[in-house]
């Protein structure tokens, strides 16, 4: 986009879009729609409550630990489900079946067995991260150089050193991708899992803030979640971006 | 076909060209010939009306041009192919964007893929083809919008050696009677000689012409190899060589 | 083809070795009683067919599949439309691009509530659940199938006089077809979690009632079919689209 002859970085607009909801907040467009400022009024008063700090612990955590065991159990498996054929061909059809499956079904069933709390919440997270991880590195693995792999071997690599001098780091670019599809998914599931749950963390806090017509305190939060979101996604990418010259070279 | 004062300068402030000022014979063949990066496709382009000169302007006969024309063809360098497209409805693609009929189109698409050699492969996918028999269907749809000026961008390039020097006999068959006005764009010195009637050399960055060479080798009455053995193609060889060799290092 | 067909055998049977092995384990894990609220794989079947039998699945999907194909249908017009328009015009792509970059990566179901609020418990409600979490990916690949388009063909059907109108219909469109399938299809997996969940959290209906009625009064088998069928539907369906979309635009067709 250029104006006046210089251009504009894209990015830009969304100032534009504030703008916008600004404007559209002071003349009343909608009871559900206050004011931008307010907005962010609202969210600095939430921000040193007791209760907000409490909801963005419970988040977090169950965030960090959902997708700290799909990560590891994401990787072991993928790079299981690539190496062992049998193994691949049991296991891929259910990897394929979940990853585009509707996790958010599992959630009553979790419900039942881990009962209504954070331990639901962290297996939601994991449910919905893991299986894109285990896909994204079956694929790294599966297209890890073969003539890296002979290299390795000609130059007497024992087993183990194949796995982690050549194949873990050929397949890394593909491993970030699916840990950065997977980390989106696993802000979804913190939040429809609270959701859906409805007693703890930010979730709470959405029906909270809805149920009592809190405007201005809902959107703060929406903004600070999908802030939130956007950053964990972008320091991924920035990481992808690092191993990116080595992707394409293959 | 004419060149004035054609100038290159990018939005990043590099100079491609500089005051290209050249008028290409009618009926020949010339080639654009320099160091890589001297901006000879871009002076392609430029004819071609596919992207604007910064300065100076192109005619062709007599008329000024600033946009593709109906007597231009351009045969591109990555083939350009509708991957979705079978060979026939690529050939006729020119034909179909000007509106012609279906019918007539694909008949005189069938006749084009014929003459390139690619007769029974009208239903093939450019997927299905090789790298050579892909620019052969590049190089029909240039015939077949019967331009009066087909220019041609490094099309050998992405073509291995043994097809290419096929290919450049076919190529010179095909136009020994259609008294077109081609301009080829090339990296080869050999591919230069062999093929053109008139050689355009162009300077480093910023392009201009550094020198014509007429490599007057008379392909009338001889034989491909007896070309290649000529005495005036292996001079016209070794000029070019000299000229160039002053851009390298 | 004899080859081709043993090939379709060996799948076959890989297909259901990993179906029986995992059925294996969850009848296991049922029988030992892992957990009160899970229930072996046959009394869960047991339940399946009763559910189908009374009618009572054939009714819950007939209202779940309401909200799911109204919203999916409309991400599929207004989505891939907008998505297009974001691909053909810089001044929409510079106003859009970085909300929809925004809207892909964040939790959209957190805005549910306020839908619900402001739209009650009807329909209005969860077909806006669904293209709330569907529309942000469609529109995304729609608009990078646009953007991706090879410009040397571009280029090509300007030397060959194409309008812009031509360049459009006749390369940037079929060029970005297998792109935007691509996001009908994920927009779809997110619509089955948009409905799962609004039938869920607005008002139990549908699929979303009978998961929440049997686990009220512990059906557990009862709710395992339920929830077992809507992800066994999903799965297919979307299998079934991965294929279509793998007849319709193979790979060396696609060109770069």
């Amino acid at each position: 986009m250029r104006l006046f002859g210089k251009r504009i970085p894209i990015g830009a607009s969304l100032l534009v879009w504030c703008a916008v909801w600004e404007l559209a907040g002071r003349v009343g467009v909608s009871s559900i729609f206050p004011p931008l400022s307010r907005v962010v009024a609202a969210g600095m008063t939430i921000l040193p409550t007791e209760k907000f700090h409490l909801a963005v612990e419970i988040s977090l955590r169950s965030f960090a630990l959902g997708m700290a065991m799909a990560i590891c159990v994401g990787i072991t498996l993928g790079i299981l489900l690539a190496r062992v054929e049998t193994l691949g061909r049991i296991l891929g059809t259910w990897v394929n079946v979940f990853v585009s499956a509707p996790i958010s079904a599992l959630v009553p069933v979790l419900m039942g067995v881990l009962g209504i709390g954070e331990t639901t919440v962290v297996a939601t997270v994991f449910l919905f991260a893991v299986f894109v991880i285990i896909l994204d590195t079956e694929v790294g693995i599966r297209k890890a150089d073969r003539s890296l792999i002979e290299m390795a071997r000609a130059f007497g690599a024992r087993n183990y050193q194949v796995y982690t001098k050549v194949l873990v780091w050929s397949a890394l670019p593909e491993m970030l991708a699916g840990i950065r599809l997977a980390a989106i998914r696993g802000v979804k599931g913190v939040v429809i899992g609270q959701l859906l749950i409805s007693i703890i963390g930010v979730g709470e806090l959405f029906e909270l803030y809805s149920k009592h017509f809190l405007m201005e305190e809902f959107w703060a939060l929406v903004i600070l979640v999908f802030a939130f979101a956007f950053l964990v996604s972008e320091s991924i990418a920035y990481l992808e971006r690092r191993v990116e010259y080595y992707a394409s070279a293959r | 076909m004419e060149l004035t004062g054609i100038g290159k300068t990018y939005a990043t402030g590099v100079e491609a060209l500089r005051d290209v000022t050249h008028a290409f014979p009618a009926g020949k063949l010339s080639t654009l010939l320099g160091p890589s990066g001297c901006g000879k496709t871009t002076l392609l382009k430029i004819i071609g009306g596919l992207i604007p000169a910064t300065a100076g302007e192109v005619r062709v006969k007599g008329k000024r041009v600033d946009g593709p024309g109906a007597e231009r063809a351009f045969v591109f360098q990555d083939f350009a192919l509708l991957p979705w497209a079978t060979v026939l409805r690529n050939v006729a693609f020119g034909l179909e964007l000007r509106g012609v009929p279906g019918e007539e189109r694909l008949e005189i698409a069938r006749k084009f893929i014929g003459e390139v050699g690619l007769a029974g492969f009208e239903a093939s996918y450019p997927h299905q083809l090789s790298g050579g028999m892909r620019q052969r269907v590049g190089l029909a749809r240039a015939l077949a919008v019967d331009a009066d000026i087909i220019l041609m961008d490094e099309p050998f390039s992405s073509v291995d050696e043994q097809t290419r020097r096929k290919f450049q006999e076919d190529l010179l068959d095909l136009l020994r009677h259609r008294r077109k006005t081609v301009i080829f764009v090339t990296h080869s010195i050999e591919e230069a000689a062999y093929l053109s009637d008139q050689i355009v050399l162009l300077s480093a960055r910023p392009g201009t012409v550094s020198q014509i060479i007429q490599p007057n080798v008379n392909r009338g009455s001889k034989s491909p190899d007896e070309i290649r053995r000529d005495k005036n193609y292996l001079d016209a060889v070794d000029d070019i060589w000299h000229v160039l060799k002053r851009y390298l290092g | 083809m004899a080859n081709s067909r043993r090939a379709g055998g060996d799948r076959v049977f890989w297909l259901l070795l990993s179906f029986a092995c995992a059925f294996a384990l969850w009848e296991a894990a049922g029988r030992f009683r892992l957990s009160a609220a899970f229930p072996p794989f046959s009394d869960t079947v047991m339940a399946f067919l009763r559910m189908a039998a009374d009618g009572s699945l054939a009714k819950a999907y007939l209202s779940t599949s309401q909200p799911l194909i109204i919203g999916f249908a409309i991400c599929g017009v207004v989505g891939v439309g907008f998505g297009v328009w974001m691909g053909l015009s810089r001044t929409v792509e510079w106003l859009s691009v970085p909300v929809f970059v925004i809207l892909q990566a964040a939790p959209m179901a957190a805005v549910v509530p306020l839908v619900t609020y402001i739209y009650g418990i009807g329909l209005t409600s969860k077909v806006l659940a669904v293209v709330v979490l569907a529309a942000p990916v469609i529109v995304m690949n729609s608009y990078k199938g646009i953007r991706n388009t090879n410009s040397s063909l571009i280029q090509m059907c300007r030397a060959f006089l194409g309008t812009r109108t031509q360049v459009v219909v006749k390369i940037i469109l079929p060029h970005a077809a297998a792109m935007i399938f691509a996001g009908l299809r994920l927009g779809l997996a997110m619509g089955f979690i948009g409905v799962v969940i609004a039938e869920l959290l607005i008002t139990p209906t549908g699929i979303g009632d009978l998961i929440t009625y049997h686990s009220s009064v512990a059906d557990f088998p009862e709710m395992f079919a339920a929830v077992g069928s809507i992800i066994l539907i999903a799965a297919v369906t979307i299998h079934a689209l991965e294929r279509l979309e793998r007849r319709l635009f193979p790979p060396e067709s696609r060109g770069s």
